[in-house]
């Protein structure tokens, strides 16, 4: 017995030390060797598709250059965060105390960008966002190691889609939205300008994330009896809702103001074309968008994956094409971090799958927004889906402040259900 | 050696290795993983008090967690609070309020029906969470919260963090252990094994179960205080239901009813999950059957199962009792 316990004793303290330590990892090293990325997405969890075409879109720019930039070969490591803001900063704390990453790019979710910006921040990483939109990233919250690269801003497409309601003489809107910060701040931008030109929001609707049943808000929508309806979905839920308002007869009674989610290419893809066909909604990307660099991206991506792209494989193609560009023009030395950022600052697209893109002194972009409408594929592109979102009109050039004064629009608070930018 | 000194012994080098490791080239995301080992190792045990010691299945823990953490968050976001100890004592009324709510709603059934309350609180205390966004920050959290001083020490760097949970782990194991030898702790486990003869003399079931959950919530709220600290942000992730399920994995990981295993069940999910997901995209597939794999061959969890297969290891037959515990 004696010996036993003692056994037992030093078995849990070897558990113990065993735990404590680790896999041995090799050193990180400092400047020679490869430029190290860390991509957080979100592979597994409620995220998980837009996870995988955020490393699609990435790798596919990567595999296209041969892994190089100004001689330095580029490493990127994937690091699920499993659609958990926690477990996000976890990744990005094991990237870049263990791993030794010098740059980090992504995640997906809001909760997750605005969770690992201060830990980038206080190790002066810089972390690249192309897919998180949250406003105070680049307004509030804003920092010289955050930027949005070929990211956007989540209010930036709506402010537009509040005037061009306005401009269609729509006078009584009621806005359908998510729960959380990127349906408020979706519906909040629509809502603020839509209502200074002198339009009414006559009800807000917010429905939970993963909603499977819209009929009750549809129904409350439908009391209201507006002359249009803005609506925010993402994933699932922009499914589910865009097939229950077909069903229940809706479709071409009430004009739906969409925003970008709701008919992105990797939700209308699953849904027949005479449910969504004639949508229209505010995005900053268009798949069906009539420019070489779109024509071009959507082409490489169809053949290498058999489907047209989303928003996010595109912003994340679109982001690594714009970080090699800066590697290129800092010669490989990505080590000063001030330097290098001004670099990627710096950068101005003429063009890219998204439009032409530059930064402003916030950290987000200034960029086209697209008045969209779901039509059917035509040409080439008809090989990989049945819908497509083509422009209608552009907007040029827009800022994440609208025609605001930045210092003017910063004073106002973050949109949320209590503040939509009006007094109700 | 008695028994008693041999453990004392065991638990006195655990805790100076826990000590040193920091001060052993340690990688400091390793240091900040033990940290968070640390943290979840108490809110296990404030379960496992309930679990291993009262009976109660409790699944609204995370929810006092989370309670704790956003206290630090929302005092310190909104009311400047920031010290240490004011903070700390904030986490811990908050919880403990939170739960003797809770209990007042929950203890009216037992068994199946307790579990499904509970669950139904977190959800409420999540919904809260997700939806009051003028006070919560709704699904983006609230970030911008800095870890304090304590008392002369800057504790902002991540080994000074991990001197502060670690020795907070060993206070509230040491309150703990004295809690469930006391008479008090002696009536909990009656409570657990036989309610009814309990009843029968004349103990009040009903406020041992309660005043056991109250307690339960003060060191739930600790390991949630500790936990905003160590983030430097909170989120309404930290009190899902997903969160109270990992807690109870974490307690029958360790092994239910020891108090101590759940440092081991800790150290399990929060390297594996963290070591596992950068290996493979499959990776809570994988923890899934290792968790399996524990309850199935180790229901004791491992403070039974670590012996046993070391003694297999050493060639010996003499099978391994939990009876000390």
């Amino acid at each position: 017995m004696r010996i036993s316990i003692s056994a037992k004793t030093a078995a849990l303290v070897a558990l113990f030390a065993i735990l404590c330590t680790g896999v041995p990892r090799p050193a990180p090293s400092a400047d020679a060797g490869p430029i190290k990325v860390a991509l957080l997405a979100p592979t597994s969890g409620s995220a998980a598709a837009a996870g995988h075409d955020m490393v699609a879109g990435w790798e596919l720019y990567w595999k296209e250059r041969g892994g190089k930039v100004a001689g330095r070969t580029v490493q990127t490591t994937v690091y699920d965060t499993a659609s958990n803001a926690a477990h996000a900063l976890d990744q990005a704390r094991h990237a870049v105390e263990q791993d030794g990453a010098q740059i980090v790019v992504g995640p997906y979710l809001a909760n997750e960008g605005l969770a690992v910006a201060p830990y980038t921040v206080q190790h002066r990483i810089p972390l690249f966002l192309p897919t998180v939109s949250a406003d105070d990233l680049s307004q509030r919250q804003a920092s010289a190691f955050v930027i949005k690269v070929a990211g956007w801003t989540s209010s930036l497409t709506t402010h537009v889609a509040g005037e061009w309601a306005y401009e269609q003489g729509y006078r009584k809107v009621v806005t359908l939205a998510n729960s959380y910060a990127f349906g408020y701040e979706n519906a909040g931008g629509f809502a603020h300008t839509f209502t200074l030109k002198g339009g009414k929001i006559v009800d807000q609707i917010w429905a939970p994330l993963g909603t499977a049943d819209y009929t009750p808000y549809i129904s409350k929508v439908q009391a209201s009896a507006p002359d249009a309806l803005f609506v925010e979905m993402v994933g699932a839920d922009a499914v589910h809702f865009l097939q229950q308002w077909s069903q229940l007869g809706l479709k071409n009674k009430i004009p739906l103001i969409a925003n970008e989610t709701t008919t992105d290419q990797s939700n209308i893809r699953s849904i027949a074309p005479e449910i969504v066909e004639g949508i229209t909604s505010f995005g900053h990307f268009a798949e069906g968008r009539d420019a070489p660099a779109t024509r071009a991206f959507i082409d490489k991506y169809g053949k290498a994956e058999g489907v047209l792209p989303s928003y996010m494989a595109t912003s994340f193609y679109t982001a690594a094409g714009w970080i090699a560009q800066a590697i290129e023009s800092v010669h490989g030395n990505t080590a000063d971090a001030g330097t290098f950022l001004r670099a990627v600052r710096d950068i101005k697209l003429q063009d890219s799958p998204l439009g032409p893109m530059v930064l402003d002194q916030y950290g987000a972009p200034i960029e086209n927004v697209y008045v969209r409408k779901v039509v059917a594929t035509t040409g080439d592109a008809a090989k990989y889906a049945k819908t497509w979102n083509v422009v209608t009109k552009t907007y040029p050039h827009v800022s994440q402040f609208w025609t605001w004064k930045p210092a003017d629009y910063l004073k106002q608070p973050v949109y949320s259900p209590s503040y939509q930018g009006y007094t109700k | 050696m008695s028994v008693g000194r041999r453990w004392i012994v065991a638990a006195a080098a655990g805790f100076v290795v826990a000590l040193l490791l920091p001060r052993l080239g340690v990688p400091t995301f390793y240091v900040s993983l033990l940290t968070q080992t640390w943290i979840f190792a108490i809110v296990a045990m404030s379960l496992d008090l309930l679990v291993g010691f009262t009976g109660l299945v409790n699944f609204s823990q995370a929810a006092l967690f989370g309670v704790g953490a956003y206290a630090v968050a929302i005092g310190a976001t909104r009311f400047h609070v920031t010290a240490f100890v004011p903070v700390m004592a904030l986490g811990i009324v908050c919880a403990m309020v939170t739960a003797a709510i809770f209990g007042l709603v929950a203890l009216r059934s037992e068994g199946v029906g307790f579990i499904i309350i509970t669950i139904a609180l977190n959800e409420i205390v999540w919904g809260l969470a997700y939806q009051w966004v003028s006070v919560s920050g709704g699904d983006n959290g609230i970030t911008g919260i800095v870890r304090p001083h304590v008392g002369p020490f800057d504790v902002s760097e991540n080994t000074g963090y991990y001197y502060v949970c670690l020795l907070s782990f060993a206070i509230c194991l040491v309150l703990l252990l004295v809690l469930v030898r006391s008479p008090f702790g002696l009536v909990l486990k009656g409570v657990r094994e036989t309610p009814r003869r309990m009843r029968a003399l004349g103990y009040n079931v009903w406020l041992y179960r309660y005043l056991a959950m109250t307690i339960s919530g003060g060191f739930a709220g600790v390991a949630g205080v500790l936990f905003a600290w160590y983030n430097q942000f909170v989120g309404p992730v930290a009190l899902s239901l997903d969160q109270s399920t990992q807690i109870l994995i974490i307690v029958i990981l360790g092994g239910i009813g020891t108090l101590y295993g759940q440092v081991f069940g800790a150290l399990v999910v929060v390297f594996l999950s963290n070591e596992l997901s950068a290996v493979t995209q499959r990776w809570e597939m994988v923890l899934g059957v290792i968790y399996f794999a524990v309850v199935m061959y180790a229901p004791g969890g491992l403070v039974v199962l670590v012996p046993r297969l070391w003694n297999r290891l050493l060639g010996r037959r003499t099978p391994v009792t939990a009876e000390e515990s």
